[in-house]
């Protein structure tokens, strides 16, 4: 059965104002297409989580969708600051809850596989701990050092970008996997956004590839070049020039605004901002092949 | 021979890069890590192989990575892995040699923050926060850090723990079950500063033509320095020729820090 959906289809159909997204993608594969149909739609009072923010999420902020944001490193990577979030934190207008690297893929993982909370050993710094509540510190039943554990994450719906998915939803991706699996079996509802729809059989000739399944994926959206300023391993290279440009908009409400207004509201989708972006953009940010070498999966 | 010209933040990266042993297995950063870690690489430690907290292992960038999820990483790695398995199964497993940690502060018992200055709720500055290093700091046999020499940046006492050395004392690792070494050395544009039988940080070396008057000037506890002082190696020329030429050509991380 087919799920394929216009991005825009998805969004209005999956994602509810009130609910926590998870868009995912450890600064690989970031799906800002989503994001910024997201804005256009007009969503309101998100709970975002991801691991790192990074820009999406600062132009959600930015934006109003927001409400608060579940994080663990809320940086521009290896820019610096990420301003928007980061005051709005200062000034008191967004909440927030904190986790380190671990704890927040830990707290997927647990959801992801359909447990309470997970344990995780003790690191000696306890702050965290004792700003965040939903941190905990419970004895090993077998005789040990105490655990600290985290609540199972299962946020009301994930998205996803990957390099190729088929039309029900079955993804392969590759490069930097982050916590796009976990938080895919871990969330209620997946929209999958894809580089390119394939067919069932492109899938079935790697079938160890096929890191999300048909099983939990409620949209899947042929949404090439999504991930601009990420990236999608080769396809298109990470646009770091526009992180270090960002840097520079996000001091300032009103550049912030023009950018949204003139490249969220002011594009129809994905589509026209990658035209609007323009053939030295396109240039910049070409990559050359490097094939892996095929696998031999036997017939039998 | 005339006298080699360098940076502060070039004297830092050379000196961190040879704490590395080769055959290490380093948990890398970006920015100045990484390129301490390609230096040694290139130099004394040929079969050092590079973690990225983005589940990268073994990774040989071609180009100088500006995040920790560049592509380049991942090309030509020898391995990549979800962040749940590289934090268990690399990093909580005791896989890990080295974690080089970065942070707005560091204090006298090499705890670290990067979270917060000011109060958590109301913070007055928001830092990032742990990322990887709250783990990484428990874990890793050994973390070093590299920071300029600066007050502000080594106060008595950190605001937040976001990642801990010795806590309050040696002994409190153990008791918290840590597996890992702690903070063994902090590489500073004045000399090396590392743990004593307290897990106080004293200072241990000087980079040449430095005084621990200057160390003791801008540390904010009251450094204690080592019975006998060394200093360290003299820059070479080959080190400076790697890091300038091969590793940072335009400079983007070596003209910082002074």
């Amino acid at each position: 059965m087919t799920k394929l959906l216009p991005l825009s289809e998805a969004i209005a159909n999956y994602v509810n104002d009130g609910d926590t997204v998870y868009a995912a993608g450890f600064t690989h594969l970031i799906p800002f297409a989503a994001g910024h149909e997201m804005i256009r739609q007009g969503k309101k009072n998100l709970t975002l989580a991801r691991a790192t923010p990074d820009l999406i999420y600062d132009q959600m902020v930015a934006a109003g969708c927001a409400k608060k944001v579940i994080f663990s490193y809320m940086g521009n990577p290896g820019v610096g600051s990420l301003r928007i979030v980061r005051s709005a934190i200062e000034q008191g207008k967004l909440e927030w809850e904190e986790y380190s690297h671990f704890g927040m893929i830990t707290r997927l993982q647990a959801g992801a596989a359909g447990l309470p909370f997970l344990p995780m050993n003790q690191t000696g710094a306890a702050d965290l701990e004792k700003a965040n509540p939903n941190i905990k510190r419970i004895p090993d039943p077998y005789g040990g050092k105490d655990v600290i554990v985290v609540p199972a994450l299962n946020p009301d719906v994930a998205i996803v970008h990957v390099q190729r998915a088929d039309a029900n939803g079955n993804a392969h991706l590759w490069g930097i996997i982050g916590e796009q699996k976990e938080a895919a079996f871990a969330a209620k509802k997946v929209i999958v956004t894809a580089e390119e729809i394939v067919d069932e059989s492109v899938i079935r000739s790697d079938p160890n590839r096929t890191m999300i399944s048909q099983i939990v994926v409620s949209a899947v959206c042929h949404v090439p070049f999504a991930c601009h300023p990420s990236y999608a391993q080769g396809y298109y290279d990470r646009d770091n020039e526009f992180y270090l440009a960002w840097d520079k908009v996000s001091e300032s409400a009103e550049l912030t605004k023009q950018y949204l207004d003139e490249w969220v509201f002011g594009v129809k989708d994905r589509d026209q901002y990658w035209q609007k972006l323009g053939s030295e953009v396109h240039k910049r940010l070409e990559v050359s092949a490097l094939m892996s070498e095929p696998i031999n999966y036997g017939r039998y | 021979m005339s006298e080699i010209k360098y940076s502060s933040a070039e004297l830092m990266i050379i000196n961190a890069a040879r704490l590395l042993r080769d055959g290490d297995v380093v948990f890398v950063g970006v920015g100045q890590p990484n390129l301490a870690c390609n230096l040694a690489k290139r130099t004394h430690a040929p079969n050092l192989v590079m973690i990225y907290e983005a589940g990268v292992i073994g990774a040989e960038p071609a180009r100088l990575p500006l995040s920790i999820g560049d592509p380049t990483l991942v090309s030509g790695a020898l391995s990549v892995v979800s962040m749940y398995d590289i934090f268990t199964n690399y990093l909580q497993r005791g896989n890990v040699d080295v974690g080089f940690m970065g942070g707005a502060q560091i204090d006298k018992y090499g705890n670290i923050n990067a979270t917060v200055i000011g109060g958590y709720d109301s913070p007055k500055v928001r830092l990032p926060g742990s990322g990887g290093s709250q783990e990484i700091a428990a874990w890793a046999n050994r973390c070093y850090i590299m920071t300029p020499h600066q007050k502000r940046r080594f106060p008595e006492k950190v605001e937040f723990m976001t990642s801990a050395g010795f806590i309050g004392g040696r002994g409190n690792r153990a008791k918290a079950g840590l597996r890992g070494g702690g903070m063994l050395a902090v590489v500073t544009d004045i000399g090396i500063m590392e743990p004593d039988e307290s897990g106080e940080m004293r200072l241990t070396q000087l980079h040449p033509g430095k005084t621990s008057d200057e160390a003791k000037a801008n540390t904010g506890w009251d450094l204690k320095t080592a019975s006998r002082v060394g200093t360290t190696d003299p820059v070479t020329s080959n080190e400076l020729r790697i890091v300038r030429d091969e590793l940072d050509p335009t400079g983007i991380y070596l003209k910082s820090g002074g």
